[in-house]
């Protein structure tokens, strides 16, 4: 055993467990972020996506240990801010303005794709934005209102 | 009858959304908040909303299930190795079941546990449970129980199998005459496998044990009824003992209708074994190898058809394969069977279904429930009626197609919301079928004049792909089949409370669709007040009247139907008792005043709509839903790689409630029928699925998706007060059978066994080229 620390959607985190754990226990069990969504446990889904260091991973794919002294931002961190003033986003609005969550065990995972989509400064190109969402499988909308939603958020294109 | 079709276009969708609402009168109120957002969307969106496996217990068990591995055996014993240390978890057996060990459906046929004694039907056979507070000493324990087993022979194969769960026949007029009377007769057989409904929560039950010896279950769950009905029956308790909440869902498409019944049992047997609560939480793998999925199936097709092109004689066997256990299978059967001919008027029809047991894992609820399987082929051979015959698939289905006045072959005379030619017409018009079809026939035709080359059938030297475009029709019966709806005797409850909020009761789930957002839109446009003033009781058995299933695309026309029911009985008790003043200024007062008042409002046969169940004659719905899919596909001419570019799905609701919610339906039905089409397939050996998890089951992800382009139309149905019909399952109908006639426009060779895959593609050419017939 022994202790391991990482960011926690901008709050510091420290949790004594095996270094094999998988973060997504951490975050679901250990830290109570529940956002985070089990879908398959092999990395085919994408529901547990959460963003590592601004990457998109799998978080049922990633040991905690090596996340030691890096940077994780789930669902419940996409707009804290936001959150505060007790609304959305920019990017949960178009969500729920176009209905692109349905069940939305999917949702969190979705995006948090679409967030490393649109800080990579991805456009509203329709087939760059299935690219980008392509590990993140949803069983409900078809995707259409998924990529919708995404574009209404993304640098317009030229 | 008016029939009106619901535009895309914003500026169009926003006058039409005002228009939509089921407002009484002028009352600005209702009309603010036309089309509200999902209700429980800001929870999802925010990581904020609780499955059951989000839900915290503290001091709950982990429960897991020891399963059979063998198709079909005896079970002569279960052996606990004495080698290690059993002090720590619970082990439940079919002999700690305190009632019937029966999971209740239908038929009386699926134990909750196999008992000593009994025989195991199928691979993945629950047999035995484990609890313990750590899922650690779970993994260690589980590879140590051992069953002690007798192999007896099995079965796999449906049309052998003797063991019948139910058969139908269905007829109307003189079968020899029709044939009689045929110009060209055509014969068909089509094959469908098993699909998943691959909901993305698996699975999910919390059983927490109650101090009057009762249970309280937290799940994941489509029907808490089903559930509460089986948790009375095997544990012998009351209704009040057994408590059934459905938490936040995942996804159900069928899958959450009979399943969960058995895995509350499971946790439930658990719990009140270890005395605390028990997480039984499935993981992929175990959820794909273990849970239902839509059922196999074999149709053939003898059909007669006229020189001018109408049908004059259907001759069609059903054959599904039910797997283990009857579970739902003969009403996915009747469904089947009963929308088989299609939606075309044929004068002399015979159509004998049966559905059999194999020692495979049960079949149940899927999305469609039986049509999707008989549509496929129905449409694919009408497509092939109209290539023997020179008409395009268009003309062939406008020759044929239901009409108002027309009759079934159960004698339903189709009386009002027929919407089949508009569908039909709307499709084939707005998607250009005939000129994309002239397109891909002369593309067709130039590849097959030069430069071939041999080892890629019909590939050119300057073409790698081909394109092509096919089309389907469909219907579905709106509700529960035959006397369904009178049997389950729905009641739904909307109530002012006594501190005057207003409230509706129903068991009607949300798992996606919508039911949280379109029930308070319904009652609250009828009461005229805004929607945010109407809540949803949570689905808790101990809280809300038995509505029914969220099964059958029932919700929004049957239990939505209910609802507005008693809201316009409680606006007139409300009005009554304030003369003068309109239910939104009265009712706050009138509920200090009077107290609460509860409207209970059951369902009502529709007027004239009988059927009787016993010879399959009569109305087998009140109505049915229509629908079209275009699909546009290129197909790889090397490697036969199929991709699906573009669908435009139109589909008759009888009434939009929500726009969007409605498009998401379609847009989703449409991609699962997709999948179903080309790539989601279930390989098995000796009774076991091959390909249990997500890395080999596949489903299709935003790059293997369509554009999906929805036109919604509107063909009320009378019997319901908003006149909805439905909209969850009609396009899982016509998806495949697009997709295989664009396969067969793009390549010239007719797929009759689903998915599509290349290899049955370059099959299929392989075998054209070399003069077999295909």
């Amino acid at each position: 055993m022994s202790g391991f620390r990482f960011l926690v959607n901008g709050a510091p985190a420290e949790v004594d467990v095996p270094g094999m754990r998988r973060l997504l226990d951490v975050l679901r069990e250990d830290l109570g972020l529940t956002g985070t969504k089990e879908g398959c446990g092999e990395g085919e889904c994408g529901a547990c996506s959460v963003l590592l260091d601004g990457q998109v991973v799998d978080s049922c794919l990633v040991p905690i240990c090596q996340v030691e002294g890096r940077i994780v931002r789930t669902v419940e961190g996409l707009s804290l801010a936001a959150r505060e003033r007790g609304s959305l986003d920019a990017l949960q609005e178009a969500f729920l303005e176009t209905g692109g969550a349905q069940c939305g065990i999917c949702t969190p995972g979705m995006l948090m794709a679409a967030l490393a989509y649109l800080d990579g400064g991805g456009t509203a190109d329709g087939d760059a934005i299935r690219e980008a969402i392509a590990g993140n499988l949803c069983r409900c909308t078809g995707y259409t209102k998924i990529v919708e939603a995404i574009a209404m958020v993304a640098t317009p294109l030229a | 009858m008016p029939i009106r079709t619901v535009a895309r276009p914003p500026e169009i969708a926003d006058v039409i959304a005002g228009a939509l609402v089921l407002a009484p009168g002028e009352v600005a109120a209702g009309r603010a908040d036309a089309m509200p957002r999902r209700r429980e969307g800001p929870a999802k969106l925010t990581g904020a909303a609780k499955y059951t496996d989000d839900l915290v217990f503290p001091g709950a068990w982990y429960g897991i299930t020891i399963r059979s591995t063998e198709p079909h055996a005896r079970l002569t014993g279960i052996e606990l190795d004495p080698a290690v240390d059993w002090s720590k978890v619970v082990v439940v057996t079919a002999a700690d079941i305190p009632g019937e060990n029966i999971v209740s459906l239908i038929s009386d046929d699926q134990p909750v546990l196999v008992p000593v004694g009994g025989e195991i039907q199928h691979v993945a056979e629950p047999v035995a449970l484990l609890a313990a507070a750590d899922r650690e000493t779970l993994r260690r324990l589980k590879g140590h129980v051992k069953l002690l087993t007798k192999p007896l022979a099995p079965v796999f194969d449906a049309e052998a199998s003797d063991h019948v769960f139910a058969h139908y026949e269905i007829a109307t007029g003189d079968l020899q005459a029709g044939f009689a009377d045929a110009h060209v007769v055509l014969e068909g057989e089509y094959r469908v496998g098993h699909q998943e409904q691959l909901y993305i929560e698996g699975q999910a039950m919390i059983a927490v044990p109650g101090e009057d010896g009762g249970v309280v279950i937290h799940g994941s769950l489509q029907c808490p009824y089903y559930v509460h009905k089986a948790l009375k029956r095997a544990l012998a308790i009351t209704s009040v003992q057994a408590r059934v909440i459905q938490e936040e869902t995942g996804g159900g498409f069928g899958g959450k209708e009979e399943y969960p019944s058995m895995l509350a049992l499971h946790a439930v047997l658990l719990a009140l074994k270890c005395h605390r609560p028990v997480r039984m939480i499935y993981d992929r793998h175990e959820d794909i190898a273990a849970t239902t999925k839509r059922h196999p199936a074999v149709v053939r097709h003898r059909t007669g058809i006229s020189r001018d092109g109408r049908l004059v004689a259907q001759d069609i066997e059903v054959i599904m394969d039910g797997g283990a256990y009857s579970t739902l299978t003969p009403v996915v059967l009747s469904r089947g069977a009963l929308h088989a001919g299609g939606p075309y008027r044929c004068p002399n029809v015979r159509i004998q279904a049966r559905a059999t047991r194999t020692n495979t894992p049960p079949n149940g609820a899927f999305r469609g429930f039986g049509a999707p399987q008989t549509e496929f082929a129905a449409e694919v051979h009408i497509d092939r009626l109209a290539e023997r015959l020179g008409l395009s698939p268009a003309e062939v289905r406008a020759r044929n197609v239901y009409r108002l006045g027309d009759a079934t072959p159960t004698g339903q005379v189709l009386r009002e919301s027929v919407a089949a030619e508009e569908v039909l017409r709307l499709a084939v018009e707005t998607s250009g079928f005939e000129r994309l079809r002239d397109e891909t026939a002369r593309d067709l035709g130039e590849r097959q004049g030069s430069g071939t080359i041999p080892a890629g059938v019909l590939r050119t030297s300057a073409t790698r792909t081909a394109i092509g475009v096919g089309l389907a029709l469909g219907w579905h019966g709106a509700g529960f089949t035959g006397s369904g709806e009178v049997h389950l005797a729905s009641v739904a409850a909307v109530e002012l409370t006594g501190d005057g909020r207003i409230e509706i009761l129903v068991a009607a789930t949300e798992m996606g669709q919508g039911t949280k957002t379109i029930l308070p839109q319904l009652v609250a446009a009828e009461l005229g007040v805004p929607q945010d003033w109407v809540d949803l009781a949570t689905p808790d058995t101990a809280h809300v009247p038995d509505s029914g299933p969220t099964v059958a695309s029932r919700t929004a026309m049957v239990v939505g139907g209910l609802c507005i029911q008693a809201a316009r009985r409680l606006k007139a008790d409300v009005e009554g008792r304030n003369p003068g003043m309109p239910f939104h200024e009265a009712f706050r007062n009138d509920a200090q005043d009077h107290g609460p008042t509860r409207i209970e409002q059951a369902f009502e046969p529709y007027p004239g709509v009988e059927f009787d169940d016993a010879t399959y004659r009569g109305d087998a719905y009140p109505v049915f839903g229509w629908a079209a899919a275009v699909a546009t596909v290129e197909v790889d001419l090397d490697t036969a790689e199929v991709v699906v570019r573009d669908v435009l799905a139109v589909d008759d609701v009888g009434k939009v409630i929500h726009r969007v919610l409605c498009e998401g339906q379609v847009e989703g039905g449409t991609l699962q029928a997709v999948g179903y089409a080309t790539i989601e397939e279930i390989k098995l050996e000796n009774g076991r699925y091959l390909n249990d998890r997500l890395a080999t089951y596949l489903i299709p992800t935003a790059l293997d998706a369509p554009q999906i382009r929805t036109i919604l139309v509107e063909a009320p149905f009378s019997g319901a007060p908003h006149g909805a019909k439905g909209v969850g399952e009609l396009p899982m109908d016509v998806g495949a059978p697009a997709v295989v006639a664009a396969i067969h426009d793009a390549v010239g060779v007719w797929i009759t066994e689903l998915p599509a895959t290349p290899e049955r593609i370059l099959a299929a050419l392989a075998r054209r080229d070399t003069g077999a017939v295909a």
